[in-house]
């Protein structure tokens, strides 16, 4: 099995940042990082004080002794998708009488994993099960929200943060959201890579980096002039303030996810899919 | 011929395929006779703004067919996404149309008059010419569905040829109920991508029987995956659509049975994977009938 030579320790570290926990670079021993017993050693999941909040973090993370070899590279793999369903469900039934914790998932996820085995035992269900368990807490009232610091790329960012009531993100050039890896969409739209790039600047949706996808309104805020890979104080002060920023306001909001239609941008490059919704209201009930 | 199979060749001839049918057709196919009516159909031109940048035509209906009407009388909702426009993926338009509509069904609901809806799944998934604008909106239908699940059950079919891929197969999974043929096909990642991802030794994307043993209709419906598995025929899926509104939601909706996922991959050995058979046996057991 080769090794990942890109492996990204963004997720790790912007957890343990937030959360206080730590592992140190490359450790196996599980104890005290935010591993829980009985699910994957990649979903790290940690509560923490957040101001005057008490929050949930939660993140996917490589784990190079992964026992699904195609989900080593922090890629959401059937266990990490089974991880967090649970994770997210427990936090669902621990505040089911009581105040609703914040949810923050951090995000740095290269794809879904890629793999025969994947596909036999439906990753696609395991996908849809984290997904089903974000929304069902933002549907509870528990402010759910998603941190890019790294990569937020399609069926993972669906599994692991596209449910969020807000989407915050740092702004670097390693934070990137899209629906396919780069070499993988140039090769299923037989284009190249330097093709694509070309498009992604003439066409918004199809860019990579995070300032384009600011520009589609997705985002609650584009967090900038923060270092992303060795974040002082400083920064991660300024990236808590945000968090409680975007948790009073999903607090404030409703619990759907039509705030990603109501900014600037969204009115600009989402207008289809505003237009969509007009028109198709009009229609609903007939003449 | 003995008079069995004689009367199953003549079923067999009289069938209207549903496989072979259009996304609108398909829709008129499942409502009851008469009751259809096209909501932001061709006419209304709502095209995609992003695939004309890129040298390609737009279809003014962007591939995806919604229709109100009646299901043995009671209200409601087709979406059926056209295989035959750009693969079925789904673009910024084609998505919101969807998560629109069910969204739109989900207000009703809330408001007391229910409405019945029904996905006709037949996607590669994101449309990569709109990237994130695809991606954002399977988000968005992934929200509506687990929304409007609680309030009516959300019904799901994959027919074939084409199947139900990338961020869809999710919906796919979200669904109360999930219909299949054995010409369906269920899996988040294509074979193709999976070949180009990790090479031919994971997956021989020429294989078709191999892929079909994989993650075909049958092998779905076998392992737990899907429920009902039915011939390629119009009527009869009409009929399996019907049933699963009276029958109603599920106590714990598939994509929430967290615990028995949990237990499922535990029990899976991924340095000695379970074969396609063994997995229907393992899995089978106690699963909805």
């Amino acid at each position: 099995m080769s090794v990942h030579p890109n492996l990204s320790h963004r997720g790790r570290l912007w957890f343990e940042a937030l959360t206080g926990t730590s592992s140190g670079p490359g450790s196996s021993d599980n104890s005290g990082d935010g591993v829980r017993d009985g699910t994957a050693g990649s979903v790290r999941v940690a509560d923490a004080a957040l101001g005057s909040e008490q929050a949930r973090f939660i993140a996917v993370v490589p784990d190079v002794h992964n026992r699904f070899p195609r989900a080593r590279g922090g890629e959401v793999g059937l266990d990490e998708a089974c991880a967090l369903a649970v994770c997210v469900r427990d936090t669902i039934a621990g505040d089911r009488d009581g105040a609703r914790r914040a949810i923050v998932a951090i995000v740095d996820v290269p794809s879904q994993a890629y793999g025969w085995r994947e596909e036999l035992l439906g990753i696609h269900l395991a996908c849809a099960a984290a997904a089903d368990a974000y929304a069902s807490a933002r549907l509870a009232g528990h402010p759910v929200i998603a941190l890019l610091v790294g990569k937020a790329m399609s069926g993972a960012f669906l599994a692991h943060g596209y449910q969020a009531n807000r989407i915050l993100a740092l702004d670097s050039p390693e934070v990137m959201a899209h629906a396919m890896g780069r070499q993988a969409a140039a090769r299923v739209t037989r284009r190249t890579v330097a093709e694509l790039q070309v498009l992604g600047e003439k066409i918004a949706p199809m860019a990579y980096d995070i300032r384009s996808f600011a520009r589609l309104g997705l985002l609650h805020r584009l967090i900038e002039d923060v270092n992303a890979d060795a974040p002082g104080q400083g920064d991660i002060a300024r990236v808590r303030a945000e968090l409680l920023g975007a948790i009073a306001d999903a607090r404030a909001g409703a619990t759907d996810l039509a705030a990603r239609l109501t900014s600037p941008a969204a009115r600009q490059l989402r207008a289809a899919s505003i237009e969509v919704r007009r028109r198709l209201a009009e229609q609903w009930d007939g003449a | 011929m003995n008079g069995d199979a004689l009367r199953d060749y003549r079923r067999f001839l009289a069938r209207a395929s549903f496989v072979e049918m259009a996304a609108r057709e398909r829709a008129r196919a499942i409502l009851d006779a008469g009751s259809y009516r096209e909501l932001l159909g061709p006419f209304d031109r709502i095209k995609s703004p992003w695939l004309p940048m890129q040298g390609i035509v737009a279809q003014a209906d962007d591939g995806v067919v919604l229709a109100r009407g009646t299901l043995d009388g009671h209200p409601a909702l087709v979406a059926a996404i056209e295989s035959g426009y750009q693969g079925g993926s789904i673009g910024e338009v084609s998505g919101a149309k969807i998560a629109g509509a069910l969204e739109l069904a989900l207000d009703d609901c809330r408001r007391g008059r229910p409405i019945w809806p029904v996905l006709l799944l037949e996607t590669g998934g994101v449309r990569l010419q709109e990237a994130n604008l695809g991606l954002a909106a399977i988000a968005e239908i992934h929200a509506a569905i687990i929304a409007l699940r609680r309030l009516v059950p959300v019904v799901g079919v994959i027919a074939g040829a084409v199947g139900c891929f990338g961020g869809m197969s999710m919906s796919a999974a979200l669904c109360s109920r999930l219909i299949v043929t054995r010409q369906a096909r269920l899996g988040m990642n294509g074979p193709e991508v999976i070949e180009q991802e990790a090479g031919v030794a994971e997956v021989d994307a020429s294989d078709r029987a191999g892929i079909f043993r994989l993650i075909g209709g049958e092998q779905r419906h076998a392992a737990g995956l899907a429920d009902d598995l039915l011939e390629d025929d119009a009527a009869a899926i009409a009929v399996a659509v019907r049933a699963a509104f009276a029958r109603g939601s599920p106590p714990l909706e598939r994509s929430a049975q967290v615990g028995r996922l949990a237990e499922r991959l535990a029990s899976a050995d991924p340095q000695r994977p379970p074969a396609a058979d063994s997995l229907r046996r393992r899995w089978n057991e106690g699963a909805p009938s």
